[in-house]
């Protein structure tokens, strides 16, 4: 076997030497807790702080609007109980309206959000490919509605929702609006004025960044409170001690994706559109998944195949060499089909057959090239067991 | 051990265990490009299976990492539960006693395997069994008994045919288990040391197989009449699925001398018992029989019968039958004779082949 290729970038990145360059000397010199009141103290709150104030200006945000998680999924949990509890609190809304196609970090919460706290939550409308239909969004802003999410792109499909438009409805019935941007921030600049969005999730090890820290976007006067207290770290809003070398890496990494995002989507989007079009030629009985062309996440592909168990194309792809996912996939072999392709209509017969490919970076022509070359007779090998 | 080109693919079914573990590390010492498969089979809801508990795909998994090779674990419910347990409920609503590790072996552990390990681009597959196979020169494989009597499964394996046999590997083909456990010692294979279960895997903690049966064969569960071998009523069960051949606890009928199963009629429900006399069969029809070499006998011979696992064999003369049985006489009766379980047939080391013990009498 040849050295394995990685095509699965929408999972996680690798670090980023450049990032590993920034973050190094913090972890081996600068150990203060940027709480404390002395000179240790000080040197690592400068680091932390000089992170904020990047990160806010990269995002046209302000520094006292960036908050520091642990991930996206921490991000999203602290936006939509935060701010779901904070509004039932000072105004009694009690609806939470989110996308079928959310990450289960928003999905699960919101359920749980029901299921404890009382909260009615909605399901918004989507087209086949996951896009919010926008004509009938009005009817879930209601009176009582406590705050809506829709993510701003898929990570299982690959889908772009219109979040600007979204966010301005939104906004003309003063409802917070909350957008999980954890794929989207790794591929598309964001200017949060523009979007329109009060709350944002990034998490930083899609973009070639460290695993273990994210971020949530919370525009000045939205209503929001902790939901893990503590100390007053975070505007009073996430307490625990800030871990500063990889809030640097964050920043780092995110300011060279604002620097290098069109330079990556040129080298990312031909060699995308390349998959696509070879995998509807070549493989029968298979169809894209989620956004066209157009509304899809430069780096992203998705597919799904009738008759074909995606969990095993999964592992025959990585014993040839080529580390993909499967929306169906699981590592304790109890398949079931994605609960986002169940919601855009494809069966059990479709969606048990998915398989994701995202690029990166360092995605090379050849690499994309002995892909295609060993997909058709994986997926002839694979159904061939079924 | 093996004489396989370096680089082949194989893939080991891998249970955590200390067995396939070894069996891993071996195949990888020699040069294979070994796979580690574990399969997710069918357990009753709310049970897990014991083959493939979260724990068990934990230390899989970990041990193939330390063995630095890859570890997948796929998906074999369905065919586990129509190929396994729905024919083990049948079994017993027939009145039989079924031995599902046998189906399991032939369907799912080779049948399925094999079919997922072709494709992964492995055409051999191999597993932790204490058992060997021998090529001889014409091209045809002999599956022999292992030289740790004590350990030997080939008992499980006599149900696969020259084609699943020529595609796999015993690596523990001439180690004794002392040997294994050191082996997994010098390699600081984190294995864990699980005993040995003879409980069904799918029916949870404890093997309960009765509770499991109530409520998917409730017709093994119907009280009914307990006769002699006279046909006086001696009492009344409270189940056909609670007896076995050559049980002599609970039955509840009291005597001077004891009394035993020796005969379960689930067509009239009955239960009949005897004295140790009467109990044990010499004779019995064999059907269908998976002849290893491929090839049906169509004389008498002489031969070794192992009714069970655990049971030591006793010479008989196998005797074909039309169709694909044999009649089998033992040269001494046996008390625990019992439809649903295998008669498996050896000569020295070698195993024939076997089949199921049948219902009727000849």
């Amino acid at each position: 076997m040849n050295t394995p290729i990685y095509l699965d970038y929408a999972a996680t990145t690798p670090l980023d030497r450049r990032v590993i360059s920034v973050m190094q000397p913090i972890f081996e010199n600068l150990f203060g807790n940027p709480s404390s009141l002395h000179r240790f103290g000080q040197q690592a709150e400068t680091v932390l702080e000089e992170a904020r104030r990047s990160l806010a200006e990269n995002l046209g945000a302000q520094p006292r609007e960036i908050i520091f998680t642990s991930c996206g999924s921490e991000s999203d949990n602290l936006a939509l109980r935060g701010t779901a509890l904070a509004r039932r609190q000072s105004g009694g809304h009690n609806l939470i309206v989110i996308s079928p196609i959310e990450h289960p970090a928003i999905q699960v919460t919101a359920r749980q959000l029901a299921a404890q706290e009382g909260f009615e939550v909605k399901t918004l409308p989507v087209d086949h490919t996951g896009r919010i239909d926008l004509g009938r969004l009005e009817d879930y802003l209601q009176q009582n509605t406590a705050l809506v999410s829709v993510m701003a792109a898929n990570n299982e499909i690959g889908t772009l929702n219109p979040i600007r438009e979204i966010g301005k409805l939104c906004h003309q019935r003063g409802i917070p609006f909350h957008s999980d941007a954890v794929q989207y921030g790794a591929h598309l600049p964001i200017n949060v004025g523009e979007l329109q969005v009060d709350l944002l999730s990034l998490g930083a090890h899609k973009f070639y960044g460290p695993k273990g820290v994210g971020l949530l976007y919370v525009r000045q006067g939205t209503p929001i409170l902790p939901i893990q207290t503590g100390g007053s770290q975070e505007f009073g809003l996430r307490a625990a001690t800030e871990n500063v070398p990889l809030i640097a890496g964050m920043a780092k990494a995110y300011q060279l994706a604002r620097e290098e995002y069109s330079q990556r989507s040129n080298h990312l989007l031909p060699l995308r559109d390349l998959i696509i079009e070879k995998v509807l030629a070549e493989i029968p009985d298979s169809q894209l998944t989620g956004g066209d062309l157009q509304n899809r996440l430069p780096n992203h592909t998705s597919f799904v195949f009738e008759n074909l168990d995606g969990n095993l194309l999964v592992q025959v792809l990585d014993s040839e060499g080529f580390a993909c996912s499967s929306g169906s996939a699981c590592k304790t072999g109890d398949p079931a089909p994605s609960s986002v392709l169940t919601a855009l209509g494809y069966t059990a017969d479709w969606a048990l057959g998915s398989l994701r490919v995202t690029l990166g970076k360092d995605t090379s022509p050849v690499d994309v090239d002995r892909f295609l070359d060993a997909l058709p007779l994986c997926i002839q090998r694979a159904r061939e067991a079924k | 051990m093996t004489t396989l080109p370096a680089g082949t693919r194989v893939v080991v079914g891998m249970s955590g265990g200390v067995d396939s573990s070894v069996a891993a590390a071996l195949l990888k010492e020699e040069g294979c490009d070994v796979i580690g498969v574990m399969l997710r089979l069918w357990s009753d809801p709310g049970t897990q299976n014991r083959c493939c508990a979260p724990d068990a795909v934990v230390e899989a998994r970990q041990i193939a990492g330390q063995l630095e090779i890859p570890f997948y674990v796929m998906d074999a419910k369905d065919a586990f539960y129509k190929g396994v347990v729905e024919p083990f409920i049948n079994g017993y609503t027939q009145g039989i006693t079924p031995n599902p590790c046998l189906r399991c072996n032939r369907l799912i552990r080779w049948e399925f395997l094999l079919s997922r390990a072709r494709a992964l681009g492995a055409e051999m597959i191999a597993t932790g069994h204490y058992a060997r196979i021998e090529k001889q020169p014409d091209g045809l494989v002999r599956l022999l008994k292992h030289p740790d009597q004590g350990k030997d499964q080939s008992y499980f394996l006599h149900v696969l045919t020259q084609a699943e046999l020529g595609k796999t590997i015993f690596p523990l083909a001439d180690l004794f288990k002392p040997e294994v456990r050191q082996l997994a010692r010098d390699l600081a294979l984190q294995v864990a040391e699980r005993p040995d279960s003879q409980d069904l895997c799918f029916v949870g903690q404890g093997g309960n197989y009765r509770k499991f049966l109530r409520k998917e064969a409730p017709t093994a569960f119907k009280p009914g009449p307990i006769l002699d071998p006279e046909g006086n009523q001696l009492g009344e069960h409270s189940g056909l699925a609670f007896y076995t051949i050559g049980q002599r606890k609970g039955l509840g009928i009291s005597s001077e001398e004891p009394y035993y199963v020796i005969h379960k009629d689930p067509a009239s429900n009955t239960l009949v018992i005897g004295h140790s006399v009467d109990l044990g069969r010499s004779e019995f029809s064999t059907r269908p029989v998976n002849w290893i070499s491929g090839e049906a006998p169509v004389k008498p011979f002489h031969a070794d019968i192992k009714i069970r696992y655990q049971s030591r064999s006793v010479p008989g003369l196998v005797t074909p039958l039309p169709g694909q049985g044999v009649k089998i006489t033992l040269t001494e009766p046996l008390p625990d004779v019992t439809p649903g379980q295998a008669a498996v047939i050896y000569q020295d080391q070698v195993c024939l082949g076997g089949g199921e013990i049948r219902q009727e009498e000849l």
